[in-house]
C-alpha cells in the first residue's frame, strides 16, 4: 500500500552566495542568446564573396553609417517592443524631422542648433501622447501609433504643400555623412557611427542597468505581477514611447544628412525597425531582448539590403524580402517559446 | 458535515456485471513532471467512486486524461472493456463521458436550453428548432427532479451556483453520460445545497451511471461514495472501499506521513496591533472592523465569493477601501495603490501565483527584488538575496535561473522572497500554498509562523479549512463582504461552516419568505 516515491529531482539545493560571476550574467543580459549574430557574420561573408573590397575599412564604415538611423531607431523602438507595446509612428516622425528642418533652418546655420532642441522637444511630445493615450484611454498602441503615423504625415504634407521646400545646411547635414578625416587605417570615422555607440550605450545603460529597465521587462513579461509588486506600468509604458521617439528624432537628423530633404525620409522605417528588434531575438508582446541583439537586426536587415543591392535585385523586392523576413523572425521565436515550454 | 452515511457496497457485485471503465496504466509526463506514472482506476455502473489526493497529486490530470484533454503516454482506457482514444473532451462527451468542471463551462447571457444543447441544437429546416430543444431540456430537467426550480429558459446568469451545477449535470445527461467526473462539487455549496447534491448523485446512481468523485472533503467522500482511490504524486497509493476507511486514514495516504507535527506551534504572545481595520467598506465589501497584531497569523475563512480575496486587495490598495479607516503601525494611512501598500511595509502573496505573482520569463533574482526596486525610495538596483534565498530554503541551481523552470513551490518562494527583500511588516497571504507539494506547504508554514515570531503580522487567506485551523492564531469568517464572526485557532469545521455559510439565519429567513 506504500507508494514508490520517485527520487526528488536533482536541483542544487541553494546554499551560499549567489552563483554565477557578474562579468558572465552581465554578458548574458547584453547579448542575451540571439542567433543573430551568426547571420550577421554570415552575411557579412557572403556579401564579401560578392564584393571583396566590403571589408576594407573605409567602406566598411560607410556601410556602418548607412545603418546608423535604422539602429538608433531600433535601440529605441525596443523599449517599447519590451514593455509590450508598438510604435508605429517613428517613420512619420523621421520624415517630419527632416522637412521640417530643412523649412525652419532653411539654409542658416546658426538656426541649426535651435531647431535640433525644438524637434528633441517636439519627439518627447509626441511619444508623450503615444503614452498617455495608450495607458491612459486604454486604446491598444497598435491603434494609438497608427494613427499618429497618419497625423504626422498628413501634418507633414499640409505644411508643406505637397513639396518640401527649405534647405539643410552644412553643419546640419555633417551628421549623418561626415565624420572625422584622415583616420589612420579607416579613412573617414563617420559621426553617424559615433551617434550610434553613444546611443546605444545610453539605452544599455538605461535598460540594463537602472532600476527603470528591470521594471520595462517586468512590464512586458507580465503587467498585472509587475503592478502588484508597485511598478508604475502606465508610467513604465509612457517612457518607453517617449525613448522610441526620441530614436526616431536622432534617426531623423542622420537621415536628413545622409539623403537630404525628401518627402519619404522616414517612409516604411517603422517596420524595418520592429523587424530589427523581432531580428534581435526579442518577442512581440514584450519581457524578452536586449539592446545590442536589436542593433545587430538592424545591421542585419541593412546588410540584407547591401546584399539585394549587389545581387541586382530591384529595390521593391526589398519590400518582400522584409515581409518574409518579418513573418519567419516571430515565426521562429514563437516556434521556440513552444519548444522551451 | 450533518451528512447521513449510507451504507457502502464494494465493488463488482454480479459475475455478469463489468466495469464501465477501465484505465490501465496510466502514465503522463510534462517536461520535468512525471504527472502520472502508471495510475490503474475502475469504475463500475452505479458507483460513486472518489478520487482524493493532495493538490498536484495528479487527480486532474487523470481526469483530464479520461476526457480527452490529455492524451496518455503510456496506457489505456476502457468503456465497457472497448479500447478507446479521445483527442477531444467532445468526442469523450459523445461516447458518454462527461466532467463537470469546479469553474463551469456555461455562457452566463444564453438560456438553460441554449447551453445544455449548445453547438448540436436540434434543427428544423435549417433553423435552430427552439421548441424541440426546450422540451428536450424540460424532460432532463424533470429527470433530475428541478423542473419547477429551473425553467429551460432561464438565463444561466440568473440562476445560483448550485442551479448552475445542476445545470451542468443535466448537460452531462442529454450526451447519455454513463461516466460523470464531478470535481470539487461542493467547494461552492452550503450545507442545505449539498444535501440536495448528494439527494442528485444518488439519483444518477440508480440510474446506474458510474460517478467519480474528485473532492477534498473527506467527510463528504466518506458519506456518498463506495470506494476510494488515493493519489500522491502521480501515483495510485491505494482503491480502498470507503466503509472500511477514515478521514484520518485517508489524509495519511494522501499524505504519507503522519500529521501531529504538520503546523507549527502557536505562538504564546502576540503583540502591539500592526493593522486595524475601522467600518472599512468598498463596493464588494462593507463594515469591515480588523485588527491584526504583531506576531499573529489570522486566518480569513469562508466560502468563494465571500470577499476574502476583495479584502486582501482592499488593504493592499488595488481596489481600495472607500470608507472607514485604517492603521498601520499605529499611523493611520489611506492606501489607494500597491506601490503606497508596498511603501507602508505591506506584502501580498496573491492566489494566483503565476498570473500576479511573477513574471514567470524573468531570473529569480529580477523578480526576488521587483517590488524592492520599483517601490521602496531606493536608487539601489542590487542586494544580495542569500539571506532571503537560506530563509525560504529556495532550491535552484541559481538565481539567474528563470522562474518558470521552478516547481509551484519554489515559485512561491521566489514571491516570499520578494516580501522579504522589501521587509514587508503585514503579509497578506492569498491561499498560500495551492497547488504546492506536501513537503513545500510544511515549509511555508513553518516560515509563515518564523515570520510572525519576529514581529511581523499575518493575513492568511485559504479555501483549505484544515490549514485555516491549524496555522492561525484566530480565525476571522467572512460572508457576503462583511465579517460574519471571529473564532479562536484550532476552532471545527462545523462551527466555521455554519459562520461562512449563516445556515442559521437562511433558515430562519427561508420560513419567512
Amino acid at each position: 500500500m506504500s507508494a514508490r516515491t520517485a527520487p526528488p529531482p536533482s536541483r542544487e539545493r541553494f546554499g551560499t552566495a549567489p552563483t554565477g560571476s557578474p562579468g558572465r550574467r552581465i554578458g548574458r543580459a547584453l547579448l542575451g542568446t540571439a542567433p543573430i549574430f551568426v547571420i550577421l557574420a554570415a552575411l557579412l561573408v557572403w556579401i564579401t564573396i560578392e564584393n571583396p573590397n566590403f571589408t576594407d575599412p573605409p567602406l566598411f564604415l560607410l556601410f556602418l553609417r548607412r545603418a546608423a538611423p535604422l539602429m538608433v531607431l531600433a535601440a529605441g523602438q525596443l523599449f517599447v517592443i519590451l514593455a509590450g507595446e508598438f510604435d508605429l509612428s517613428v517613420g512619420a516622425l523621421i520624415t517630419l524631422v527632416v522637412i521640417v528642418a530643412a523649412r525652419l533652418i532653411d539654409g542658416e546655420p546658426e538656426r541649426t542648433w535651435p531647431v535640433i532642441a525644438l524637434l528633441l522637444l517636439f519627439g518627447l511630445v509626441v511619444g508623450l501622447v503615444n503614452g498617455l493615450i495608450t495607458t491612459r484611454l486604454h486604446v491598444p498602441s497598435f491603434i494609438t501609433t497608427l494613427g499618429m503615423l497618419l497625423i504626422l504625415d498628413g501634418a507633414t504634407s499640409y505644411w508643406t504643400g505637397g513639396s518640401p521646400r527649405g534647405e539643410l545646411p552644412e553643419n546640419f547635414r555633417q551628421w549623418g555623412r561626415l565624420g572625422i578625416e584622415d583616420v589612420p587605417v579607416l579613412g573617414q570615422l563617420p559621426y553617424a557611427v559615433f551617434a550610434v555607440l553613444i546611443f546605444g550605450s545610453i539605452a544599455v545603460l538605461i535598460l540594463h542597468f537602472t532600476a527603470y529597465g528591470k521594471q520595462v521587462y517586468a512590464t512586458g513579461g507580465n503587467p498585472r505581477a509587475a503592478f502588484l509588486s508597485g511598478v508604475n506600468v502606465s508610467a513604465v509604458r509612457t517612457a518607453a514611447f517617449v525613448l522610441s521617439a526620441t530614436s526616431a528624432v536622432i534617426a531623423g537628423i542622420l537621415l536628413g544628412g545622409f539623403t537630404g530633404v525628401s518627402p519619404d525620409a522616414g517612409q516604411g522605417r517603422e517596420f524595418q525597425a520592429i523587424s530589427a528588434v523581432v531580428l534581435g531575438g526579442a518577442v512581440l508582446g514584450g519581457g524578452r531582448g536586449a539592446v545590442v541583439p536589436a542593433m545587430a537586426g538592424a545591421l542585419t536587415l541593412e546588410a540584407i539590403f547591401t546584399l539585394l543591392n549587389i545581387l541586382g535585385l530591384e529595390s521593391p523586392l526589398q519590400y518582400v524580402v522584409q515581409g518574409v523576413i518579418i513573418i519567419v523572425a516571430v515565426a521562429f521565436a514563437a516556434f521556440r517559446q513552444r519548444t522551451a515550454r | 458535515m450533518s451528512v447521513s452515511s449510507q451504507p457502502a457496497e464494494t465493488s463488482p457485485r454480479n459475475a455478469n456485471e463489468r466495469p464501465v471503465l477501465t484505465m490501465r496504466g496510466i502514465t503522463k509526463t510534462f517536461p520535468g513532471v512525471t504527472a502520472l506514472a502508471s495510475v490503474d482506476l475502475d469504475a463500475w455502473p452505479g458507483e460513486v467512486h472518489a478520487l482524493v489526493g493532495e493538490n498536484g497529486a495528479g487527480k486532474s490530470t487523470l481526469m483530464k486524461v479520461l476526457a480527452g484533454v490529455y492524451q496518455p503516454d503510456q496506457g489505456e482506457v476502457r468503456l465497457d472493456g472497448e479500447r478507446v482514444r479521445f483527442h477531444h473532451p467532445r468526442e469523450a462527451q459523445e461516447r458518454g463521458v462527461s466532467i463537470i468542471h469546479q469553474e463551469f463551462n456555461l455562457l452566463p447571457a444564453r438560456t438553460v436550453a441554449q447551453n445544455i444543447f449548445l453547438g448540436r441544437e436540434p434543427r428544423r429546416a435549417g433553423l435552430v428548432d427552439q421548441r424541440a430543444m426546450e422540451r428536450a431540456t424540460a424532460e432532463i430537467l424533470a429527470r433530475l427532479g428541478v423542473e419547477r426550480s429551473i425553467s429551460p429558459r432561464a438565463l444561466i446568469d440568473r440562476l445560483s451556483i448550485a442551479q448552475r451545477q445542476t445545470v451542468e449535470i443535466a448537460k452531462a445527461l442529454s450526451f447519455d453520460a454513463r461516466i460523470l467526473v464531478m470535481d470539487e462539487p461542493t467547494a461552492a455549496l452550503s450545507p442545505h445545497e449539498v444535501e440536495a447534491l448528494f439527494a442528485r448523485v444518488r439519483a444518477l446512481q440508480k440510474r446506474g451511471i458510474a460517478l467519480l468523485y474528485v473532492s477534498h472533503r473527506l467527510e463528504e467522500v466518506i458519506a456518498i461514495t463506495q470506494r476510494v482511490t488515493v493519489l500522491k504524486d502521480g501515483e495510485r497509493v491505494d482503491t480502498v472501499p470507503t466503509a472500511e476507511t477514515t478521514p484520518d486514514r485517508l489524509i495519511a495516504m494522501m499524505v504519507g506521513r503522519d500529521l501531529d507535527h504538520y503546523y507549527p506551534e502557536r505562538s504564546e504572545r502576540t503583540g502591539v496591533p500592526m493593522l486595524e481595520i475601522r467600518s472599512g467598506g468598498n463596493d464588494r465589501l462593507r463594515d469591515i472592523d480588523l485588527t491584526v497584531h504583531r506576531g499573529e497569523i489570522v486566518g480569513i475563512g469562508g466560502l468563494e465569493g465571500a470577499g476574502r480575496t476583495e479584502l486582501a486587495r482592499a488593504i493592499f490598495g488595488v481596489e481600495p477601501f472607500t470608507h472607514g479607516t485604517m492603521t498601520l503601525a499605529s499611523r493611520p494611512v489611506r492606501i489607494t495603490s500597491p506601490r503606497q501598500a508596498i511603501r507602508a511595509g505591506i506584502g501580498f502573496l496573491t492566489e494566483d501565483r503565476k498570473g500576479e505573482g511573477l513574471v514567470l520569463i524573468q531570473t529569480i533574482r529580477d523578480n526576488a527584488l521587483l517590488a524592492f526596486r520599483s517601490a521602496r525610495r531606493t536608487t539601489r538596483l542590487r542586494q544580495a538575496l542569500g539571506d532571503e534565498a537560506r530563509k525560504v530554503d529556495l532550491r535552484a541551481a541559481s538565481l539567474d535561473q528563470e522562474v518558470r523552470l521552478l516547481s509551484g513551490g519554489n515559485q512561491q518562494k521566489v514571491v516570499l522572497m520578494k516580501w522579504l527583500s522589501t521587509r514587508a511588516e503585514l503579509l497578506i497571504f492569498d491561499e498560500p500554498t495551492r497547488g504546492i507539494d506536501i513537503g513545500a506547504k510544511a515549509g511555508i508554514y513553518d516560515l509563515m509562523r518564523e515570520l510572525a515570531g519576529n514581529g511581523a503580522a499575518i493575513l492568511m487567506i485559504s479555501s483549505e479549512l484544515p490549514e485555516v485551523i491549524g496555522l492561525s492564531d484566530r480565525i476571522v469568517v467572512m460572508r457576503d463582504g462583511a465579517i460574519a464572526g471571529e473564532l479562536p485557532g484550532g476552532s471545527d469545521e462545523a462551527t466555521i461552516m455554519t459562520l461562512a455559510t449563516g445556515e442559521r439565519d437562511a433558515l430562519v429567513a427561508g420560513s419567512a419568505a
